[in-house]
């Protein structure tokens, strides 16, 4: 018998342990509910698999009474809007000032330590200063994301560029070339794929900061959504809507990595130069 | 020493980091067309003095000219490097890889050539690679190499420049015995075909003896024990080597 450490699975073992966590949930959250139901068939804690696909329905396929929309697609576009605007200048600001800072030294001394404070501010506190400047439009909830993720990116990126090897840059400029060009055909280069890093692994905060937005003051998204039918402790809804985030935040994590893999072929070859 | 002013000359050069004396009272003068081997032990101001002539460090005291003038003090396209790693871009292809310094010489606002042009880079690119023997890897990325084929592209990589030195710090210490002996008859065919002069720091005594036409010994002269930094190193050797011979013996 080898060492645990050692063990690797075969691909058909790896994708049914993948799966049997999932599984296993799936059964406990069934027969927990059936249990419940069997007790109190009014009980909305854990509503039947039925219940939840019919309310699927009922937020997807059938117009609302109130507007005639169909509220699962309107709130979907309305949250995907917000979130892709933000997490897009996010990333643009995160990159200019990350390069900026990780490969001139003369701007990073006078800017990092202000972006390094910046980013320590929660965004949430300052979420109410948002909505009395911008007020309560798009543009507030566009801010707080932004707010929150853009210096996390920025820094990942400066220390990114940081750890560059010096030999690439000395090297450039044994080449002829300037200070742009350095940027431009190797810092800029180099960096990209870690963009692409950053922004997948901030995409959880982005979320987290929409959500929030859109319970506090929104007419429609998938946070503005589950914090109304909370009222009626609409678990049938919540549920549904939850699972849908999830799946969007996996698909968009699994998307970049995609185009990552693609438009940086060298960036995952594993050797280091 | 010759009458005429040299390439590089030290005029009395001193460095120090903190307490640390690494180099003193350093002189020497190197004549174009030389290949200067500079070997030493661990610390005693080989890749210092490199750096120094690359423009990357500055003296503390006395000067480095080139061609009688102070040297300019950060690195340009006079001066080409191949250092031990990190030499070649691991997001470029082969190809980008030599093609870049003309691409950034010939475009000083996007650096990057198109047409006629680009197709004039790749032809000299191509020419180059074929003398290093990389023309059949110029679609590949530099991590799908061998350090040697690497070292083949950064040398290929530099020479697209036309620096008048070619600086290389121990640019085969991390190869096998026989891709190193390949990569001296190379480096031998280049600077002949190039007419370069070359400095190279080693701490192969035999790589610097075989490839050189003048070794340089930098070692400290003075030593004292209790203080063991509070003296620099110094050139203590500087051997004229015959290298008309073919004295290129397998490593």
């Amino acid at each position: 018998m080898k060492r645990l450490i050692n063990l690797r699975p075969q691909r058909a073992t790896a994708i049914t342990l993948a799966l049997l966590p999932f599984v296993l949930v799936l059964l406990a959250y069934v027969s927990f509910s059936s249990e419940r139901l069997a007790a109190n068939p009014n009980d909305k804690l854990l509503p039947a698999v039925t219940s939840i696909g019919a309310a699927i329905e009922r937020m997807a396929l059938v117009p609302s009474k109130r507007s005639g929309e169909l509220l699962w697609w309107v709130d979907t576009a309305a949250s995907l809007r917000r979130l892709t605007t933000a997490v897009a200048i996010s990333a643009a600001i995160g990159l200019v000032v990350g390069i900026t800072l990780g490969a001139l030294p003369l701007f990073s001394a006078g800017l990092s330590p202000f972006v390094a404070s910046v980013s320590m501010i929660p965004p949430m506190a300052v979420l109410p200063i948002l909505f009395i400047v911008f007020g309560l439009g798009e543009l507030s909830k566009v801010v707080l994301i932004v707010f929150g993720i853009a210096p996390v990116i920025a820094r990942d990126i400066q220390g990114r560029v940081r750890e560059i090897p010096r030999e690439l840059i000395v090297k450039a400029q044994t080449l002829g070339a300037s200070t742009w060009l350095v940027i431009l055909r190797v810092v800029l280069p180099l960096a990209l794929p870690r963009l692409i890093d950053a922004v997948r692994l901030s995409l959880g905060a982005a979320w987290l900061f929409l959500i929030a937005a859109e319970a506090i003051a929104a007419t429609d998204g998938l946070g503005y959504r589950i914090f109304l039918v909370r009222r009626y402790l609409a678990m049938d809804v919540i549920l549904p809507y939850v699972l849908w985030i999830t799946l969007l935040a996996y698909t968009m994590d699994r998307v970049l990595r995609f185009v990552s893999r693609k438009a940086f072929p060298w960036h995952n070859m594993g050797a280091s130069v | 020493m010759s009458t005429t002013v040299p390439l590089i000359e030290a005029r009395n050069v001193w460095k120090r980091y903190g307490d640390n004396v690494v180099l003193e009272r350093l002189n020497l003068r190197i004549d174009a067309g030389e290949f200067c081997a500079v070997v030493g032990a661990s610390g005693c101001g080989k890749t210092t003095f490199l750096r120094m002539v690359l423009g990357e460090e500055p003296p503390d005291k006395g000067a480095i000219l080139l061609d009688g003038q102070p040297l300019r003090m950060e690195p340009d396209s006079e001066r080409g490097i191949v250092f031990q790693r990190y030499s070649v871009f691991p997001h470029l292809t082969v190809l980008a890889n030599v093609m870049l310094a003309r691409e950034l010489k010939e475009s000083k606002l996007v650096g990057r050539l198109f047409g006629a042009r680009r197709r004039a880079a790749e032809e000299e690119a191509l020419t180059l690679l074929a003398q290093v023997g990389l023309a059949s890897a110029q679609r590949r990325y530099p991590s799908e190499l061998s350090g040697g084929m690497q070292q083949r592209l950064a040398l290929a990589q530099s020479l697209i420049a036309r620096p008048r030195i070619l600086l290389l710090d121990e640019p085969f210490g991390a190869l096998d015995p026989g891709i190193r002996h390949d990569m001296h008859v190379l480096v031998t065919d280049l600077w002949q075909a190039h007419k370069l002069t070359v400095l190279m720091i080693t701490h192969d005594l035999k790589e610097g003896f075989a490839l050189g036409t003048r070794l340089f010994v930098f070692d400290k002269v003075r030593a004292d024990p209790q203080e063991p930094n509070a003296y620099g190193a110094n050139v203590t050797y500087d051997l004229p080597l015959n290298r008309h011979s073919p004295v290129l013996a397998p490593a």
